[in-house]
């Protein structure tokens, strides 16, 4: 492929690759994301390759290595088009069948299909109430495009947004669109894009950087991942429109090296469109100089941060400096640099395209357009969902996730990150958007959306959480320092049953010095996880405290196991299985767990088969004592 | 947890001898002499990675990164080398290698094996499936295996949320393995 020096060469190769392209010939998409690595989409990709030449059918069907749909739970997902028949949970041997059944016969094969909790099939994935419900805007190209084939993305229309903004538009007119669209920061900050583009522009400065800010170090969240995984040109697109908009020439792709497969889609993206003019010397043909450069992170959570991400952008320890002037004004090198997260990149080129007013009509009167979640934990359909701003969170999780597995009890949903806050179920049917989360004392964040049952402890979570942002804070100031470490001291030993009278009114106190003379927003942000778990569930925390009792039985420190010596029928699965050999007993002897040796990891309770229901769970009471060695089990009816 | 501060208190190729200290058990630590013995030094590639980068500054982390990724660890003499090519002082060299969690300072083993704990897996009992490859392994997380076969580190997430708790063994990932796959996994790697 030449340069594409007009966008009236753009539009000619776009009609060029079409023309190639029969839109009604079968097409086999393969998630290949990482989620469906894992299950092993690429034995799948290299079975549907055989059977095809096999069948005789190469070059009759085309197969396509798609991007993360966002149907994590049930990989790996084939999607064939043009029905848009989507089977689920694909394994290398179910592939003859699909290319006999469906390729050629053209019928289904049933128990690929989603099954919903009537028992009923659906073959087409609009139909799927996961995706029903969900409005996939930004998220939506990854399953119709090969994420290392530019062409796939020029003809689904992409870089015309480039071409109507290079062209049609003056920069001052893109920044115009952007602020009425009022697209507010997706990475957590919710800061109006817009606005933050126009102080860069204004900002005195001989060079100007834009940045795409993929450390995306919030545990619990992957959006970013699959977007710069399976759609890398839509970023690309976006980082060159605000480029133009802000009058900037160069820009940074800062990716985690966590994820190897973002940068590497990216890097190729990035090849693709200097081929192809789209980046480079007179873009299109016209006057706009513009290039990009990846850098990896090499991983630390607070780098992920405006002014340490541009400090380790130039080589250096990634520690937040204060922002008295912001990195807009005094960021890379001390020049003016925008830095806006994937997702928010990921927008601009639709605002651009569709106008303000439509991505105005979507959303909430503070929060517009979608917002994609990491609908993930004890939820039946985990994986990305993408949703207008203001849904509650009770359709996002029990509507599109399906409700909580094995039919648990919900407890909780943490939003935000570590620095976010734990939900309760009085609050489920809160309109999530930038300013209501805020309000119930956790936030947007990136968009992880973790959700939690009657079996998660919220002290052992918010323990979780100020541990982690302990080991991140970088130590630069004492107040996070030295507070988040007496608040892991005070939690630790809430768990470990060693908790004071006085113990929650400290922690308070303490959250309270740490939010208000920290620097950065890990500090500001860290007693979050604390404070909301407090707010909401001070009993769990009092039980702790009170009757050295933990409710979900999870803090090792207050639990322990017992074996009930009626109901225990001498099988020696526990026996067998648990690893330090804490058990003893023999074949039709009852089992007895010596409480000394007992690490309370629990694996007897899980192993012991459900119709003998033998093994409990002690908490805040005495264990039984146990019977003397070498008794005889009593038989249960109707068992040898 | 491999953390900033965490490897800091590590052995590292700072010449303290760390044997001396009853409390760390002598077989897994390594000192100096001895990882200058097991690991052959090749200073040729090193110069290749940084010419590649034009010796400049502010590439000092990717550089590092590439070396890093290449012989599965930092050594004094490469430190020493980037610091002199990039003219950036030793310390701060230093600082960088020891502020970020990707990079080590002491030789990782052949097979680098990740147990995520981030907040997904957490709540999914990432804490047993990490005690689960410690069994396996006989190694601590930041440990690596006498034979230089294993590194066991926990990171904070791997991204796949979805498919919780995560094993990741080299490039490999692993949704949610029982005790049994988990020793599978670990006898697979050769």
């Amino acid at each position: 492929m030449t340069r594409l020096k007009s966008p009236a060469a753009l539009e000619r190769a776009r009609k060029q690759i079409l023309s190639q392209r029969d839109s009604q010939r079968p097409c086999v998409a393969i998630c290949t994301g990482t989620g469906c690595q894992s299950y092993g989409c690429n034995k799948v990709y290299t079975a549907f390759v055989n059977e095809l030449a096999n069948t005789g059918l190469q070059g009759k069907v085309d197969i396509r290595q798609t991007g993360c749909p966002g149907f994590c739970e049930r990989g790996t997902i084939v999607v064939i088009t043009p029905e848009e028949i989507c089977y689920l949970r694909v394994k290398p041997e179910d592939v003859p069948e699909i290319v006999s059944t469906t390729l050629v016969g053209k019928r289904l094969v049933d128990r690929l299909l989603y099954e919903d909790s009537n028992g009923k099939k659906i073959a087409y994935e609009g139909d799927i109430p996961f995706y029903k419900r969900q409005m996939r805007i930004v998220l939506g190209n990854n399953r119709l495009l090969d994420p290392k084939s530019i062409d796939d993305y020029i003809a689904l229309g992409g870089y015309s947004a480039l071409a109507k903004a290079l062209f049609k538009m003056s920069p001052e007119q893109v920044l115009e669109e952007v602020k009425r669209a009022n697209l507010r920061g997706r990475g957590g900050g919710g800061f109006p894009a817009g606005t933050k583009w126009e102080t860069t522009r204004n900002a005195p400065g001989t060079t100007k950087y834009v940045i795409v800010n993929a450390d995306e170090g919030d545990p619990g969240a992957f959006m970013d991942r699959a977007l710069l995984e399976g759609n890398p040109h839509c970023i690309l697109e976006g980082l060159i429109i605000g480029a133009y908009a802000i009058g900037s020439h160069e820009g940074y792709v800062y990716v985690r090296q966590e994820y190897p497969m973002a940068t590497e889609n990216v890097s190729i993206a990035i090849g693709q469109a200097r081929e192809y003019g789209l980046l480079g010397k007179g873009i299109l043909g016209s006057g706009f100089n513009f290039d990009v450069t990846v850098h990896r992170g090499a991983g630390a959570f607070v780098s992920g941060e405006s002014s340490a991400l541009m400090t380790a952008l130039e080589g250096m320890v990634g520690e937040p400096r204060p922002k008295y002037i912001h990195t807009a004004v005094s960021g890379v090198r001390g020049q003016p640099s925008n830095l806006n997260n994937v997702e928010t990149w990921a927008n601009v080129p639709l605002i651009v395209n569709k106008g303000s007013k439509w991505f105005t009509s979507i959303g909430t009167a503070g929060s517009k357009g979608t917002k994609i979640f990491a609908l993930v934990g004890k939820v039946n359909n985990t994986g990305l969902v993408e949703v207008p701003m203001g849904m509650t969170l009770r359709e996002i999780i029990y509507d599109i996730g399906g409700g909580l597995r094995q039919g648990k009890k919900f407890k909780a949903v943490q939003t935000g990150g570590p620095s976010g806050g734990c939900i309760p179920e009085s609050l489920l049917d809160l309109p999530v958007d930038f300013d209501e989360l805020t309000k119930v004392g956790s936030m947007m964040g990136s968009g992880g959306m973790i959700v939690m049952d009657e079996d998660n402890c919220m002290v052992d979570i918010a323990r979780y959480f100020t541990s982690f942002l302990g080991d991140e804070s970088c130590g630069k100031c004492v107040s996070c320092r030295v507070g988040i470490g007496q608040m892991i001291k005070i939690l630790d030993r809430i768990c470990q049953g060693k908790g004071q009278r006085g113990d929650i009114e400290l922690l308070e106190e303490l959250c309270e010095v740490v939010r208000d003379v920290s620097l950065c927003a890990l500090g500001k942000t860290a007693p979050n996880p604390v404070l909301s778990t407090i707010r909401y569930f001070r009993d769990e925390y009092e039980a702790h405290i009170e009757q050295k009792r933990c409710p979900a039985g999870v803090c090792k420190a207050l639990v322990s196991y017992y074996i009930k010596p009626d109901k225990c029928q001498g099988c020696q699965i526990c026996l067998r299985d648990c690893p330090v050999e804490a058990i003893t007993g023999g074949k039709g002897l009852v089992h007895i767990i010596d409480q000394n040796k007992c690490t309370r990891c629990g694996t007897c309770l899980e192993v012991c088969p459900s119709r003998f229901a033998a093994v409990a769970r002690l908490s805040g009471e005495p264990v039984p004592a146990a019977p003397p060695l070498g008794t005889k089990v009593v038989r249960q009816k109707g068992k040898q | 947890m491999e953390t900033k501060r965490g490897k800091r208190s590590r052995p590292n190729c700072v010449s303290t001898s760390v044997s001396d200290n009853p409390e760390l058990p002598a077989s897994k630590v390594y000192h100096r002499q001895e990882t200058n013995r097991q690991v052959v030094q090749e200073p040729g590639r090193t110069q290749e990675i940084v010419d590649k980068y034009g010796a400049d500054k502010t590439d000092l982390i990717q550089i590092l990164l590439d070396i890093q990724r290449e012989k599965r660890w930092l050594s004094g003499d490469d430190l020493m080398y980037v610091s002199e090519k990039l003219d950036v002082p030793l310390s701060q060299v230093y600082r960088v290698a020891t502020f970020y969690t990707a990079f080590s300072l002491i030789p990782q083993g052949r097979h680098h094996v990740l147990v995520c704990m981030g907040t997904a897996c957490h709540v999914r009992g990432s804490p047993r499936l990490l005690d689960l490859v410690i069994n396996a392994l006989k190694i601590k997380p930041g440990e690596t295996s006498l034979d230089q076969k294993f590194t066991l580190s926990t990171v904070n997430c791997l991204g796949c949320c979805a498919l919780g708790p995560v094993l990741q063994v080299d490039s490999q990932y692993h949704g949610n393995p029982s005790a049994g796959e988990v020793k599978k996994i670990v006898a697979g790697c050769d």
